[in-house]
């Protein structure tokens, strides 16, 4: 797809305080999702570097950039690290990665230490495709599922109705929230025939805001009955690219009476830094 | 008198008149977002072509899934019912009767006598429906009605990952990007919806005879790919779209 | 852990649903299925794990409502192959 989706800041961060060169293991962990990639190093554990770009339609190129520009700057090499373990989407695709290990386990790990590990329920929703996630205090999953067979609950979903209703993707959250009274949702999950249901809703008369306040609150139903599944236990936290929706997010949190954790990190590291935290125990397992 | 069968679907209003369980009149029209007054200016638009007055029609019976909208029908019976009425009035050795219109898919399965023993709907999801197939003629730029030619052109097996329509909207742009041909990709399609329909009709079971209704009927690639999913002939009806609206006309006759 | 492999799409939930408390790799479910759709491997959700666990095969994970379908006729009393296979019930369906 030539048209982006989220509009991702592309960005890399390195700490000043952490002198890689003290002998310390040295970990890394690639995140190479449909929409962006991200690059996390570790020294002895310690966040050192990252960061996040977006996925080319070279899936290898974009793992190899990723961790370039994590790196740039700080001296250090791909030779450097000891350990790389590549995850998400294109996992397959990172040239340099010791080992592969599934989105969902990283995400997990990733998000105990980014949240602390209190969290016990994770709910990521990226460009195409939904994770729900539930791990101990460890960061180990003991429940999850996953959706990357329809595009209802994806980024790709409302991607689509943005698109229907000519409204910059990033606008959706906000503007959902510019209607008098919460209407009732967009009965049709179903991507297709939900976008009928609002052409038929605009030519009714319905105010565009009211359509997406619709629309917002079908996905933040569909998005908590996968999560019933599962079942929510807090703390809970969402990750990804919907994560930056308020108008979802908001939704959901009030569907399930459970507010969502804030971090200081950025909540698209998880993937990659859970990935970083695998090798690092890896490489000291010998595996 | 006249009997009047109005079938509502997601996509088209079809209505036909019968007289003595023969057709009179039939045509059709899209439903719009003025479902209702669509509905009520095509019955009269019929009626007016037919040389037939209002005061005639003894009974107007509405199907479909918008058969709300024609509201000044009498009586509405199920999509179901109607699908089975009209087929097995039209087809007495129909066991099977399979469905596919705009937005659901159905297999109902008959005894020899009309009578329904067991069916599936495949609704709420586009991927097993002509939906399916209208999003891809979108991204393709090929229109529905030459979908089902062009794919007959083809013997290549390409599989579809993408399930929904959808994701697998942006699969067919890779695949264009990749110069894989029209028709390859339109087999791919029309295979790809077939087999979801084939795995609900062998859910059901089915007997032969196998009439197949609805719009998808038209779609001789998709007829095909359905037929091998079934390894069996499928007896085609006639004016496929109309059936239903048939099977409403002639209710409880 | 409980691994919930399959969707939720338009029309229903579709999950096969594995414990992997209960399941002990043993594989007796694999060849009892004749779609084909089952296998041994070693958990994905938990790499520090060594043990072995079922688990529904990548392809099969969008589709397992189209895969199952021959093994759940309608109106008929069935039990499915792979959780009749399964001496720990181990293996569970949502649909
Ligand atoms: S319900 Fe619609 S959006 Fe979901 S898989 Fe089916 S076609 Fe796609
Ligand atoms: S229900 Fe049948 S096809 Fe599905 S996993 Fe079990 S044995 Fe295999």
């Amino acid at each position: 797809m030539a048209k982006e989706f989220w509009r991702w800041k592309e960005y890399n961060w390195k700490s000043e305080n952490i002198n890689w060169n003290n002998g310390a293991i040295i970990t890394g962990g690639v995140d190479v999702g449909s929409v962006s990639s991200q690059a996390v190093v570790l020294v002895g554990g310690e966040l050192f570097a990252y960061s996040s770009m977006r996925t080319g339609s070279d899936s290898p190129m974009s793992a190899v950039n990723s961790m370039n520009w994590a790196l740039e700057g700080t001296g250090m090499t791909l030779e450097n690290i000891k350990y790389v373990v590549g995850t998400g989407y294109g996992r397959v695709n990172v040239p340099f990665a010791n080992k592969t290990i599934t989105e969902i386990a990283c995400h997990a790990r990733g998000a105990n230490l980014m949240y602390g590990n209190s969290v016990r329920t994770i709910l990521d929703m990226g460009g195409q495709d939904c994770k729900a996630i539930r791990c101990d205090e460890k960061g180990k999953v003991t429940n999850f599922l996953m959706n990357d067979k329809c595009a209802a609950g994806t980024g790709r979903g409302m991607e689509v109705f943005a698109d229907l209703l000519s409204v910059p993707i990033e606008d959706v959250g906000e503007l959902s929230f510019y209607v008098e009274e919460e209407p009732p949702p967009v009965s049709s999950t179903c991507v297709v025939f939900a976008k009928t249901e609002a052409t038929g809703l605009l030519r009714e008369g319905w105010h565009k805001n009211k359509v997406i306040a619709a629309y917002c609150s079908a996905m933040a139903h569909r998005v908590v009955s996968l999560l019933e599944r599962i079942g929510v236990e807090d703390d809970f936290v969402i990750t990804g690219g919907i994560a930056k929706n308020v108008g979802v997010v908001r939704r959901i949190a009030k569907e399930i009476g459970i507010k969502t954790l804030e971090t200081e990190y950025d909540s698209q590291i998880a993937g990659a830094l859970g990935a970083a935290l695998f090798a690092r125990s890896l490489a000291e397992k010998g595996k | 008198m006249y009997k009047v069968g109005i079938d509502v679907g997601a996509k088209n209003i079809k209505i036909v008149v019968m007289k003595d369980g023969e057709v009179i009149a039939k045509d059709q029209c899209l439903a719009g977002f003025e479902t209702k007054e669509n509905t009520l200016s095509l019955y009269q638009k019929i009626l007016e072509s037919a040389n037939i007055s209002e005061s005639d029609v003894s009974k107007i019976t509405a199907t479909g899934s918008g058969k709300k909208a024609a509201y000044f029908a009498q009586n509405s019976i199920t999509e179901v019912t109607a699908a089975a009425k009209g087929a097995t009035s039209l087809y007495p050795s129909a066991h099977s009767i399979i469905d596919v219109g705009a937005e659901e898919g159905k297999s109902i399965r008959c005894d020899g006598n009309g009578k329904i023993v067991d069916f599936a709907l495949n609704e709420k999801c586009a991927a097993g429906a002509g939906a399916f197939i209208e999003s891809m003629g979108r991204a393709l730029e090929l229109p529905i009605e030459q979908f089902g030619e062009l794919s007959m052109q083809s013997d290549k097996e390409i599989p579809m990952n993408a399930q929904c329509a959808v994701f697998a909207e942006s699969e067919v742009v890779s695949l264009m990007h990749a110069k894989t041909e029209k028709k390859d990709i339109a087999k791919a399609v029309n295979d790809a919806v077939a087999s979801r329909i084939t795995s609900m009709t062998r859910k059901v079971g089915f007997e032969k005879d196998i009439v197949l209704i609805g719009g998808m009927a038209k779609n001789t690639g998709f007829v095909q790919a359905l037929k091998k999913g079934l390894e069996t002939d499928i007896i085609l009806a006639k004016d496929p779209e109309y059936i239903s609206a048939i099977g409403a006309a002639i209710y409880n006759d | 852990m409980i691994a919930n492999f399959g969707y939720k799409d338009g029309s229903g939930d579709f999950y096969i649903i594995i414990d992997t408390d209960k399941c002990n790799g043993c594989g007796d479910c694999v060849p009892v299925c004749p779609a084909g759709i089952l296998e041994v491997r070693d958990n994905e959700y938990d790499p520090m794990a060594d043990d072995l666990m079922a688990a529904v095969k990548e392809e099969f994970r969008k589709k397992i409502k189209y895969s199952c379908s021959p093994c759940k006729p309608d109106n008929i009393d069935y039990t499915l192959p792979c959780v009749k296979a399964c001496q720990f019930d181990a293996i569970t369906h949502s649909w």
